[in-house]
């Protein structure tokens, strides 16, 4: 594990970059069980102060250092992504492995059911779920709603990887050398989709932090608790444009930058990294 | 007969699917809330503090009660629940009783389509053609830088991209108008200048729209091609002397863009989506505004009525693409 990702970081260039960045950004948001302020008291600080050593990044209209809101915006946005990411893991999985390896009506009937999740609007449907949970969306309730909506594509991808391993020879033999149903797919076929999962696991991540900078700006989710999303609401909210207050509004916006590049970069990378072609290329790499 | 049997017949279930399951979804969220809808939702309509007609209340009590299914056994109120969605009977809109919720839907319809077409078809042309030439011509610079830009623009959302345009265009540049759909107090009469206004309006957040969305045709497209440039055909027509004009344009995009049409149809419920976030940046008046509005003043009527109605939209425009998907590809037609 550990040689893998020494490797991938010394040859792949968009791994090397998405895995600095996340680090910078964990660093931050372990920065923030530090922080000498509390994120959802407002007048802690003069307001409106531009970025000065004892506020590096500025302070808001409400009274907030920046920096260390973002701190807090940047844990909360990674922690809610990770609970989504969990969830929608389990269910991909689950009809991913179902699907592909049991075939027949069965994956016909769970195909038809994922394509329509791909295929409706979430949007419009989490928006007015939202609204009627308003108030009542905290991190966790968001991260776990995200996790329930996120997980259709995934599984599709996740099917046709067990689509082909099954009729691959090591089935057979596996098979018919009396292996269990379950030990198969446990022992056999997980190992060949774990860099599957993580590929399409940051994909969800990002996915999910999207989905939560949308709903904030909307005013949909639990506006006192700080997240990259609600940071962005309630600097577009006070006219910090108008006004002229940059470092707050651009604050968020250059870390969800960041932070989805990075994603990105890493989901890529991992990807590549499965691809035999690239793998060809990379021993040549190390030839040299 | 075949063709309807094992390509159509299941194309059409799954557009029926998609609406049942799309419209149990907004029939069932309310009814699974620990809280009591109808009184939260009067409550929050109240607080709002503008002024609600008393037989709007009635009304709002009567129609919340019939959609959150309040009304009889839970059978009968699906039942219900259907039959008006058949009518098209969203009821009135609560923010601007009494007007119908689909008379305000009928008006921000028009400039969605039109938003959301022209630029869905512009990404796609764009991105597939230039993603098509970066994939096959992938060993020169230029292929690189232009991967390189859409590596970077494709994973941030459209909100963030909006934002960027705005933030841009509205301080540092300001030759576009920023907001809404045609200026204020023009009449909608057919004319040049109210052509050129509403260009105008609708060309940020169709730019920002069209920047995301060919970047991301662009990196699959690439890929695609990328695979396809290995394939045998390829090497004898580039043996053979066959121009790179020609392999590029008739062979190598042309069965690279197979799976991107269908990549276009699962994809178009995000785009939805990705388009009204950008339409309510930009205060365009769309269905995206229209939905803004709906949260900001509690209007659920209005709400739900968009909500279904663009799981209608996407699911048909799905079904479309599915449909003239074998005119593209042959091993369809003559199965």
């Amino acid at each position: 594990m550990f040689s893998t990702i020494k490797t991938l970081f010394k040859y792949n260039k968009k791994f090397a970059f998405g895995f600095t960045v996340i680090s910078i950004l964990v660093f931050l948001a372990i920065l923030s069980f530090f922080s000498p302020y509390d994120p959802k008291v407002w007048n802690l600080t003069p307001r409106d102060l531009p970025p000065s050593i004892q506020h590096p990044l500025g302070t808001t209209s409400m009274g907030q250092d920046v920096f260390w809101l973002a701190t807090y915006a940047i844990k909360n946005s990674l922690f809610l992504s990770i609970i989504s990411m969990f969830i929608s893991r389990i269910i991909a999985i689950a009809v991913g492995l179902v699907a592909g390896y049991k075939g027949g009506s069965l994956d016909r009937i769970l195909m038809t059911l994922n394509d329509s999740f791909v295929i409706i609007p979430l949007l419009p449907i989490l928006i007015l779920i939202a609204s009627v949970l308003k108030g009542g969306l905290n991190i966790v309730n968001l991260g776990i709603l995200l996790g329930f909506f996120g997980w259709a594509w995934d599984a599709r991808v996740i099917r046709s990887q067990i689509l082909s391993l099954r009729e691959r020879e090591f089935t057979y033999t596996a098979r018919l050398s009396g292996m269990k149903t379950s030990s198969i797919i446990l022992k056999e076929y997980l190992p060949f989709i774990v860099p599957l999962i993580m590929a399409t696991a940051m994909n969800n991540m990002l996915w999910a932090i999207g989905m939560e900078v949308t709903l904030a700006i909307l005013g949909l989710s639990s506006l006192e608790i700080p997240t990259l999303g609600t940071m962005i609401h309630w600097s577009v909210n006070s006219q910090s444009l108008l006004l002229g207050i940059w470092w707050w509004i651009l604050t968020p916006v250059i870390i969800c930058i960041f932070l989805f590049i990075s994603l990105y970069m890493l989901s890529v990378s991992i990807s590549e990294f499965l691809d035999p072609r690239s793998r060809l290329k990379r021993i040549e790499v190390m030839k040299e | 007969m075949t063709f309807f049997k094992r390509y159509l017949l299941p194309r059409i279930i799954q557009y029926l699917v998609v609406i049942f399951i799309g419209t149990t979804v907004v029939f069932v969220v309310p009814r699974l809330m620990p809280t009591d809808p109808i009184q939260q939702t009067i409550e929050r309509v109240t607080m709002q503090g503008t002024y609600i007609d008393p037989d709007a209340v009635e009304e709002l009590k009567e129609t919340l009660k019939e959609l959150y299914g309040l009304k009889g056994t839970l059978f009968e109120q699906y039942a219900i629940f259907w039959k008006r969605l058949f009518r098209g009977d969203f009821g009135p809109s609560f923010a601007q009783f009494p007007t119908p919720v689909m008379e305000l839907i009928s008006i921000s319809l028009p400039w969605t389509t039109i938003l959301l077409l022209l630029t869905t078809l512009l990404s796609w042309v764009i991105g597939n053609i230039l993603g098509g030439l970066a994939g096959y011509f992938s060993h020169y610079r230029w292929a690189r830088i232009l991967e390189g830009i859409a590596m970077f623009i494709r994973p941030i959302p459209y909100y963030i991209v909006a934002l960027g345009l705005l933030i841009l265009f509205a301080f540092i540049f300001p030759i576009f108008p920023v907001v809404g759909g045609a200026s204020i107090g023009s009449e909608f009469k057919l004319s040049w200048n109210l052509i050129i206004d509403i260009i105008e309006h609708a060309f940020l957040p169709a730019l920002s729209l069209i920047i995301v969305g060919t970047s991301t045709w662009f990196i699959t497209m690439r890929l695609i091609v990328s695979n396809i440039v290995t394939e045998d055909y390829v090497s004898y027509a580039q043996s053979g002397g066959v121009s790179n004009k020609e392999i590029v344009f008739h062979y190598v995009i042309r069965n690279g863009l197979l799976p991107q049409i269908t990549g276009l149809a699962l994809s178009l419920g995000q785009i939805f989506s990705g388009a009204l976030i950008t339409e309510q940046v930009f205060s365009y008046p769309g269905i995206g505004t229209l939905l803004y509005r709906s949260i900001s003043t509690g209007d659920y009527n209005l709400m739900m009525g968009i909500t279904i109605l663009s799981i209608i939209g996407i699911a048909t425009g799905v079904l479309i693409i599915d449909i003239v998907y074998p005119l593209f590809d042959p091993r369809i037609r003559y199965e």
